[in-house]
């Protein structure tokens, strides 16, 4: 790996009621790789997902972002973004307002540079028609599209997918793994948790299997 | 129709006052109802338990008895209130507890996802409950709420046993002194006015959220 490391998780340590999850995890994504963290169900993709968005308190380990030192459960820097399985977008407002409502409240961004940004981002992800739908009017594929629109227009340094296949028909399937390439040409470090080896294998750069633990 | 006319005016008065409690309960009762529903998801185990005895306590007794309790009983301690200010305490400690318990639902049925994805976008509690969470807790408790605003109104009506002058009270003089049912007749049509001007609004609100599912 000789690009700079993005994401690094060094002996990350969980367990649930005694039992551990993760023992012990260590893991690192270069700048603008793909790494599919892969493995048998109950194994604990979802739980290292988890940790590294700052959704589970880990019992040990630590976590450097751009080799600096990052408390995952700080989410007001942005650094990680994610896209749910289930997307989880807000359905009272619209497509334009779900990507719009952080940068303006977070980030404090301006108007008008929000603007300029969502509407590279309808381009890039096709949505352009659709900007005034809310979450209920869309196809299961556009609604990722959302997700992803609202997790990236935030800038973040590490781009994390969860199980960003099981929702889709082949087609949209293909357009995903597109998508993940066209985002890896513009230097996006992704993170991509799957059951899904056809399309681990298609898209990643490496595979981290949590079950082994070896990378 | 002489007639009609001749009592309208008391009547209305009696109309004035029912609106009068039914509009300040309303205004006292949601926010305080909000808060307490807000408390009682709270981390903290005794403010919880508190607002759970005060819940069960304002719906499991009649409303009634709190307002003879608050308006009789408390005297008898040194507490009293005027008849009207005694009403409206009533009624807002009572539709607050009920109003808390819908909320309660309400905030209980987006779930906990939704409170999830606007944290992860570094959506401070207070934004995302204020950009993501309310307007669909809104929108999940329009209609209880509905429902809950027209018993009001009906309810309203047990103001009688304080002596205030409202609308069922104004009705029950003229009957009893002029022996005719008409009064009582004109304050059913009344209600039923109130009442259907409340559906009205209520399903004008209920349609202005409709734009998503």
């Amino acid at each position: 790996m000789n690009n700079p490391t993005a994401l690094q998780l060094i002996d990350v340590t969980k367990s649930f009621a005694h039992k551990k999850v993760l023992d012990g995890v260590n893991l690192q994504v270069g700048v603008g790789e793909i790494l599919s963290i892969v493995g048998p169900s109950g194994v604990g993709k979802t739980t290292l997902l988890r940790t590294i968005l700052g959704l589970e308190t880990v019992d040990q380990g630590q976590f450097k972002v751009n080799n600096q030192a990052f408390n995952p459960k700080d989410h007001s820097q942005n650094k990680i973004g994610i896209v749910f399985q289930d997307f989880r977008l807000f359905p009272n407002l619209t497509v334009l307002q779900n990507i719009m409502l952080a940068p303006l409240r977070v980030q404090k961004v301006p108007h008008d540079k929000v603007d300029g940004d969502v509407q590279q981002l309808l381009n890039l992800l096709q949505l352009e028609e659709q900007k005034d739908y809310y979450p209920f009017q869309l196809s299961g594929g556009q609604k990722q599209r959302v997700a992803i629109a609202r997790a990236l227009i935030l800038r973040p340094q590490i781009l994390c997918y969860d199980e960003p296949t099981s929702a889709l028909d082949a087609q949209n399937k293909s357009q995903v793994s597109e998508l993940l390439r066209t985002f890896k040409e513009r230097q996006i470090t992704q993170l991509v948790v799957t059951h899904d080896l056809e399309f681990a294998h298609e898209v990643s750069d490496r595979m981290f299997n949590l079950g082994e633990q070896t990378q | 129709m002489k007639y009609i006319s001749e009592i309208m005016p008391s009547l209305l008065s009696g109309t004035k006052v029912t609106v009068e409690l039914f509009v300040i309960t309303l205004l006292l009762a949601i926010p305080i109802g909000i808060l307490l529903a807000l408390g009682l998801r709270s981390r903290f185990r005794l403010l919880k338990i508190i607002l759970e005895a005060y819940v069960w306590l304002m719906r499991g007794t009649p409303l009634l008895l709190q307002l003879i309790f608050i308006f009789y009983g408390l005297p008898t301690i040194g507490i009293v209130f005027e008849r009207f200010v005694a009403a409206v305490i009533a009624f807002v400690l009572n539709y607050a507890a009920y109003f808390a318990e819908i909320f309660r639902g309400g905030l209980q049925s987006v779930s906990q996802e939704q409170s999830e994805a606007a944290a992860l976008l570094g959506l401070s509690k207070q934004q995302a409950f204020r950009f993501v969470i309310m307007p669909q807790v809104v929108k999940i408790v329009l209609p209880s709420m509905g429902n809950e605003v027209i018993n009001l109104v009906k309810d309203s009506s047990l103001v009688y046993v304080l002596g205030i002058g409202d609308l069922l009270r104004a009705g029950n003089v003229a009957t009893a002194r002029d022996v005719t049912l008409v009064p009582l007749v004109l304050v059913g049509i009344i209600y039923l006015l109130l009442t259907g001007i409340l559906t009205y609004i209520q399903n004008k609100i209920e349609r202005g959220f409709s734009y998503y599912e």
